[in-house]
């Protein structure tokens, strides 16, 4: 049984990932419980393209249009709409603040 | 250069290594009630912050935006922003209030307003709103193990110890960067050999990080930095956005993590805006909530001796632990970082979240050498692992650590430093020799370690973090080798990733059998149990509630292995009963010059020998030859219906035909009296019974010769061992016992002692 389970994968499925939230939310945790949404969302995105989103919203790392375009394959391509709508504010309040790479 | 030699001493002190400066605001540097600090105000419009601490939302920074965007819960901001802050700090403190109505209000107070309410606590009320605020019911303990040499073996072995002596976390880190997979890899082996269930981390780099957890090296990360000025937010390289991003990528492969503040960075950093180290932790706090982290550390961690400068410092520190518990944040409470040269400054400081217990009353204490510690120090190491467990033994507290055997620490530091070795030959690492291990197993420090090809392990640990294999090519490689349990204990790590249930906030694992909670629906199929706000919550509401060490629990506390039964102490101060000694009826008066030596009832007889190993023979032996050096006769009695030295002295001068007389316990304290004084004077006391010898007896008998004589008398040297009653107070007691034991409704009864000086 040890066996099998070793065979298969480690990772946490998108349902356990809103189960928790739910659980989260209920005790109060409501701003886990939306980051636990958001990570549901993320569990359909490969690894590398996790790391590569996270590089793109550091400081100074995209433009404006980059990250609007990070926002939009989050959504198109991985059905992420909490975390592309996430990414869209980022966007906007860095335009604001001067958070963009600069050219 | 002092005049004065105490001054002189004074300056050489411990405490007068550290550095201590007036506060400067404009600076930074001031802990709390900076003049800077804006007041708290909140203007909500539509249903949006539209200013919030005095600024206008076209004058927010991003920091502020966020707070006001993901962390302000708008349903309870008007009620709480509209309670004066003392009220809410006095319901911090107020049992009948509960943690949860508490934190209803926190969630909608301003970061200003947060500091507002904490500024009219001290301490103590602070200590009382932690132990009720905080979110875990159980504490628990975090350690560091890193090593200078970075040696793979060490790393398992300590990491492997550490779990052994209770760590629900461990946390390393590397000296180079790119060593971090392997060792990442090797606490993982030796923490899950230890115990199953603990949780492991490798400090690095924030990509890096989580590679490593992607690769399920690592089953939490905790070094998610956050700032409380966007300058200083943007110099660690994130935003609010990024950095709750990254929260949200762990959780979505199953990783805990928690956020890392704290007071003095943003001043350290440059960018503290001439605000106070607290109003910024506040703002950094509001971040992390706000992101959706489940816990923070905070404490001023790496920064704490910048707080620890200034005035207030260490209550400031206290202050911001008890934001983050207020906000529902698990609270990892720093005493981590070296902050002090001075023993009694760290400890006192320790107290501050010792007392109230935190989720994690250490946000790493250092389970190796101080020199070994690559987080800068360790305030509390390797060395202080007695003095910590006597701490708890000492005021009923769980610190979250065990006493253990040097036998159990071999044990498992042999079996992890092996497993390591195992691992590193499967998996075509650079060798790790028997030598090695051997050396692991038994080492205090890396200093005891052989050296090794760090460039050989670099280049491996480049290898493996960019090729295919993982953690369960580990858990592969240990049970080809035959190491099944730690193979198992790891992909019980994997196994409760998929399940997320310690995703929760303030999550640990324990053993079924460790925990005192009976719900059942948090239990694995391996005997761990998740212990978070959902499983363990908090219920602290006065005495009798919350968490009380008791039970097992208190009794793995108790057992340290030097404690020694007190029933076989005294064994070797009864002999054989001296045969030279016979009671001859009821003790009369006498009428002439001569000294009475009243032993009491033990003497000779239940006790044999003084507390310092003189025996009783002996000692009477000295004394009658220096009552007989003075040209006078000793008379031998023995009390029944006392024990007490006073009493046998003052029995003594009541019975002695020139009312001097000499009281002698049997553990050897003595008094020479005189009759007419009260019962409680005398004429020389001799209470340091360890520091008498056989010529100290000699002289008191000459001494009350002496006196017995009306000549004037030099009273008798006495070494004073102020340490004696320290190490002796056991013995000394249950000798005093036992002579008590004696005790009888029975007259003083002459006794006749088979011997004669010869002088």
């Amino acid at each position: 049984m040890q066996d099998e389970r070793l065979i298969g994968d480690f990772q946490i499925s998108a349902d356990t990932l809103r189960r928790q939230a739910d659980a989260a939310r209920e005790a109060g945790f409501t701003q886990l419980a939306e980051n636990l949404r958001r990570a549901a969302e993320l569990t359909a995105v490969p690894n590398d393209e996790l790391l590569r989103i996270y590089e793109a919203l550091r400081p100074g790392r995209s433009t404006q249009a980059e990250l609007l375009a990070v926002a939009d394959r989050l959504e198109r391509d991985y059905h992420a709409a909490q975390t592309a709508a996430f990414v869209r504010e980022a966007a906007a309040e860095y335009a604001r603040r001067g958070l963009f790479r600069r050219e | 250069m002092s005049q004065s030699k105490r001054f002189a001493l004074l300056a050489e002190r411990d405490i007068n290594k550290e550095t201590f400066v007036e506060a400067w605001p404009d600076a930074g540097l001031i802990v709390a009630d900076g003049s800077n600090d804006p007041a708290p105000s909140l203007t909500v419009e539509s249903n949006r912050v539209a200013e919030m601490d005095g600024k206008l939302r076209a004058d927010f920074d991003a920091i502020d935006t966020f707070i006001a965007d993901h962390f302000l819960d708008l349903r309870a901001a008007g009620e709480a922003m509209a309670t004066s802050s003392l009220r809410l700090a006095r319901m911090l403190v107020d049992i009948n209030v509960p943690a949860r109505e508490v934190r209803r209000l926190a969630l909608g107070c301003t970061p200003a307003k947060l500091c507002e309410v904490v500024r009219h606590m001290n301490v103590l009320e602070m200590m009382m709103g932690l132990a009720k605020m905080r979110v875990r019911k159980t504490p628990a303990n975090q350690a560091h193990v890193t090593n200078r040499r970075e040696n793979p073996a060490l790393l398992a072995a300590d990491a492997a110890e550490a779990a052994l002596r209770g760590f629900a976390e461990i946390e390393t880190t590397v000296g180079v960067a790119r060593m971090a997979p392997l060792n990442a890899l090797c606490v993982l082996i030796g923490s899950q050999t230890g115990r199953g269930g603990v949780l492991t981390q490798c400090a690095i780099e924030e990509s890096m990080g989580l590679r490593l957890a992607m690769k399920g090296l690592t089953t939490y990360a905790e070094t998610l930095s956050v700032y409380g000025t966007e300058r200083s937010f943007v110099d660690g390289d994130d935003t609010p956005w990024s950095k709750a991003f990254l929260a949200s990528a762990y959780a979505s492969r199953g990783v805990k993590i928690r956020f890392t503040s704290g007071t003095g960075s943003e001043a350290l950093m440059g960018s503290s805006e001439g605000k106070s180290m607290l109003y910024l932790e506040a703002r950094c706090l509001c971040v992390v909530r706000g992101a959706g982290s489940q816990g923070v550390q905070n404490g001023s961690i790496s920064c704490i001796a910048l707080p620890e400068s200034l005035p207030g410092g260490v209550r400031a520190v206290l202050a911001e632990n008890l934001i983050a518990a207020m906000l529902g944040l698990e609270v990892a409470s720093g005493n981590d970082a070296l902050a002090s040269h001075s023993a009694i400054r760290k400890s006192a400081k320790l107290m501050l979240q010792f007392i109230p217990g935190t989720d994690f009353i250490f946000s790493g204490y250092s389970a190796v050498p101080r020199r070994d510690n690559m987080f800068g120090g360790g305030n509390f190491d390797a060395e202080d692992f007695d003095d910590y467990n006597v701490l708890q033994r000492d005021m009923q507290v769980d610190g979250g650590l065990r006493p253990v055997t040097e036998g159990e620490a071999l044990a498992v530091r042999r079996e992890a430093a092996r497993a390591a070795q195992a691992v590193y030959a499967e998996l075509g690492f650079p060798d790790i020799r028997d030598e090695e291990v051997e050396a692991a197993v038994v080492a205090h420090s890396s200093e005891d370690m052989p050296p090794r090809d760090i460039v050989a392990d670099l280049a491996a640990a480049d290898r493996f973090l960019a090729g295919q294999q993982d953690v369960r090519d580990v858990v592969a490689a240990l049970r080809r080798r035959g190491f099944a349990g730690i193979a198992d204990n790891i992909a019980e790590m994997l196994h409760q990733r998929v399940l997320g249930d310690y995703l929760q906030p303030a999550a640990i694992f324990v053993k079924d059998s460790e925990s005192q909670i009976a719900d059942s629906s948090s239990r694995s199929s391996f005997g761990l149990r998740v212990l978070s706000a959902l499983t363990d919550p908090n219920d602290y509401a006065g005495p009798g509630t919350g968490y009380r060490l008791g039970g097992a629990r208190w009794q793995e506390v108790i057992s340290l292995p030097q404690v020694r039964s007190p029933r076989d102490f005294i064994a070797d101060r009864i002999g054989t009963p001296m045969q030279n000694l016979h009671e001859v009826g009821p003790a009369r008066r006498g009428r002439f010059n001569e000294v009475i030596v009243c032993v009491g009832p033990a003497f000779g007889t239940a006790l044999t020998q003084t507390i310092n190993g003189l025996d009783h023979e002996a000692v009477l032996k000295a004394i009658f030859t220096g009552v007989a050096k003075e040209g006078l006769v000793a008379r031998l009695i023995k009390a029944y219906h006392t024990s007490d030295c006073a009493q046998l002295g003052f029995t003594a001068s009541s019975y002695s035909g020139s009312g001097i007389g000499i009281g002698l316990q049997s553990r050897g304290t003595t008094v020479i009296h005189k009759r007419g004084m009260p019962r409680l004077h005398n004429l020389e006391l001799f209470s340091f019974s360890p520091s008498l010898t056989l010529e100290t007896f000699e002289q008191i008998g000459r001494n009350a010769a002496k006196y017995a004589k009306g000549e004037t008398v030099r009273p008798v040297p006495v070494t004073v061992d102020n340490w004696a009653r320290l190490r002796l107070i056991v013995k000394t007691a249950l000798l005093h016992r036992r002579e008590t034991e004696e005790v009888r409704d029975r007259p003083p009864q002459e006794l006749f002692f088979d011997w004669e000086p010869e002088v």
